[in-house]
């Protein structure tokens, strides 16, 4: 237990600056950006006298020097608040909170597909290596390697939704269906097939060349051929002496995908009309809307940041070792 | 010289990069030659509106809603793709290797230093940070250019550090010091030629990954409006995916085929140039 809290302590004292810089960054972006909240409120009414647009700039604070702006920023930020948004008329962080759990939900199923699929297709690629399933499965994975999420999901929308009719081309469930229990559950897993799948691809194919490469690696050390010695079984061998070290380099490069897959997730909810934050981000972008756009910055570097320190937990736990560096 | 001439065979005797080497060469010649093949504006108007692909003669990728020529479109859209790719891989090379170098090579104060700052930036989500950069400014060719390649050095910057790390006690380096070169001649003309390898490889991916960057971007509206580039063909056609499913297929084809001739050429090159890797 001591090994897990002492590396928590040590990546989370580690983070601290990068947070600082990553909400200085934040500002200025949002500085730079061209017109403030008042313009865009100008904008979205049609018509604004030079008072009530001063009146506005002074009530959300805009006439203050950069450096005040900046503290009343940070005070904001210390009590979990984004900012207000003028264009959707609430806080910040209420409406990324409305639409956090629709991407979460989206992310990790993509993300369990994508190493559940991955792996599996890596330990295959290895055991076969050189054959015709590894390079069947290799082209393959760099197919889907090759695939942009919001193409193919255009592409599964055609064959799926239009011509078989099997699945929902878009939305997060059947409006107005008035489903319950095992009906609703269906329902939902329905509308997150297609999504899940176009934000999957790429990931399945960056997890099945790393297990494939890390397996082939971990065949040729002592420890497998004292396994193969012993007479266990190769599926034994392969499994708990083999595919439990070839983790390792997956969990480090899980999580330095955590970015990738938001940035997926903008186009893939775009595509799917599914209510999440990248949707949310690319309405804030068309809207102008920079305090919303810089509130999903600086959240999803803080998720990076946090995934990453679930990821060194995890590593702990996979190799005692690592606790010691 | 023997090691570059086997380097070469060996990337020669593969038949996956050769591949992928002939299919980027074929997109690249179709991007040069687009003024010469289609002289207009791929933007205009050219025949009726909705005419499918193969059935007829002048069109022969059919046309869009506005009656554009798909097979125009495509061709000059590699153009923007190419362009895009190559010169915001440059701008990231370029930053990349600076930052990563100075790393690599100095170590200490500067390398810890350099590692926070790679650090902040890789928890930007790559995307999403070009999402900001470009609307921030208004989108065109050279604001997403220098939006992309701004988010791509910290892969670039941490390979080439790591390349310094390994390469600055070698004797020849020492050598290099006890001969009084300065440190920018050490740093690029000593030790880069040696960490090569690793960005060559890397190079052709981080191409591919700016234009399927380039082409999310114009998908969602936020390209150059002045421009026809795969990713807006595909966002112009998704209103008619129902009815005119070749609207969205076929600029994603172009769109794949590209991507994949680069990843293939990337695992043709690291085959050719990473002994350690090979037979795997």
């Amino acid at each position: 237990m001591g090994r897990f809290v002492g590396t928590l302590r040590r990546t989370a004292w580690q983070s601290v600056p990068t947070v600082i810089a990553i909400v200085v960054i934040d500002f200025f972006l949002l500085r730079l950006a061209p017109g403030d909240a008042a313009d865009a409120l100008a904008a979205e009414s049609g018509s604004a006298t030079e008072e009530t647009m001063t009146a506005l700039r002074h009530h959300f604070g805009l006439d203050q020097p950069l450096l005040l702006q900046f503290l009343s920023y940070i005070e904001n930020l210390a009590h979990f608040s984004l900012g207000f948004s003028p264009l959707y008329n609430m806080p910040v962080s209420r409406l990324i909170g409305e639409r956090l759990p629709g991407s979460l939900l989206l992310m990790t199923t993509a993300l369990v597909l994508a190493l559940v699929v991955g792996i599996t297709a890596g330990v295959v690629m290895s055991m076969f290596a050189g054959r015709l399933a590894d390079r069947v499965l290799s082209v393959i994975a760099l197919l889907f390697y090759s695939i942009p999420g919001f193409w193919i999901g255009l592409m599964l929308i055609v064959v799926f939704s239009v011509w078989l009719g099997w699945l929902p081309s878009g939305g997060q469930e059947t409006i107005g269906a008035g489903l319950s229990g095992t009906g609703w559950f269906i329902d939902r897993v329905r509308h997150l097939i297609l999504p899940a799948t176009s934000l999957a691809l790429f990931f399945i194919a960056i997890y099945a060349r790393l297990v494939r490469a890390s397996m082939l690696e971990v065949r040729d050390q002592d420890y497998v051929r004292t396994a193969t010695a012993k007479g266990l079984r190769p599926r034994v061998i392969t499994l708990r002496h083999m595919l439990w070290n070839a983790l390792l380099p997956i969990t480090t490069v899980a999580g330095m995908h955590v970015g990738a897959i938001l940035g997926g997730a903008v186009v893939v909810e775009t595509v799917f009309s599914w209510p999440g934050l990248g949707r949310l981000a690319f309405e804030a972008v068309l809207k102008r809307d920079f305090s919303v756009l810089l509130g999903i910055l600086l959240l999803s570097s803080l998720m990076v940041i946090v995934v990453n320190m679930l990821v060194d937990l995890l590593q702990v736990w996979l190799d005692p070792r690592i606790a010691v560096r | 010289m023997a090691t570059r001439r086997s380097s070469v065979g060996l990337f020669l005797r593969n038949p996956t990069g050769l591949a992928g080497l002939i299919i980027l060469s074929l997109i690249i010649v179709a991007a040069l030659l687009a003024p010469v093949l289609f002289p207009d504006d791929p933007l205009d108007m050219v025949t009726r509106p909705f005419v499918w692909p193969l059935s007829n003669g002048e069109f022969p990728l059919g046309s869009d809603s506005l009656g554009r020529d798909v097979l125009a479109g495509i061709i000059h859209g590699a153009r923007v793709s190419v362009l895009i790719g190559v010169a915001s891989t440059v701008i990231g090379l370029v930053i990349g290797t600076i930052i990563g170098a100075s790393a690599g090579y100095f170590g200490g104060r500067t390398d810890d230093l350099l590692v926070r700052l790679i650090e902040i930036f890789q928890t930007f989500p790559p995307f999403l940070l070009i999402v900001v950069l470009v609307s921030i400014v208004e989108p065109s060719v050279i604001t997403i250019t220098l939006s992309i390649g701004i988010v791509s050095w910290p892969t670039i910057a941490r390979l080439v550090r790591a390349e310094f790390r390994s390469l600055r006690e070698r004797d020849f380096v020492l050598a290099a010091q006890g001969l009084g070169y300065s440190n920018a001649r050490i740093v690029f003309l000593e030790i880069l030629p040696n960490a090569m390898a690793p960005v060559i490889v890397t190079t052709s991916v981080m191409v591919a990954t700016a234009i399927l960057s380039e082409a999310a971007l114009s998908f969602l509206g936020l390209g150059d409006p002045n421009l026809v580039s795969w990713g807006s063909m595909i966002g112009a056609g998704r209103d008619q995916l129902r009815t005119a499913w070749y609207l969205v297929a076929l600029p994603g084809t172009a769109l794949v085929l590209s991507v994949l001739s680069l990843n293939l050429l990337g695992d043709g090159l690291n085959d050719a140039l990473n002994p350690r890797a090979r037979g795997r």
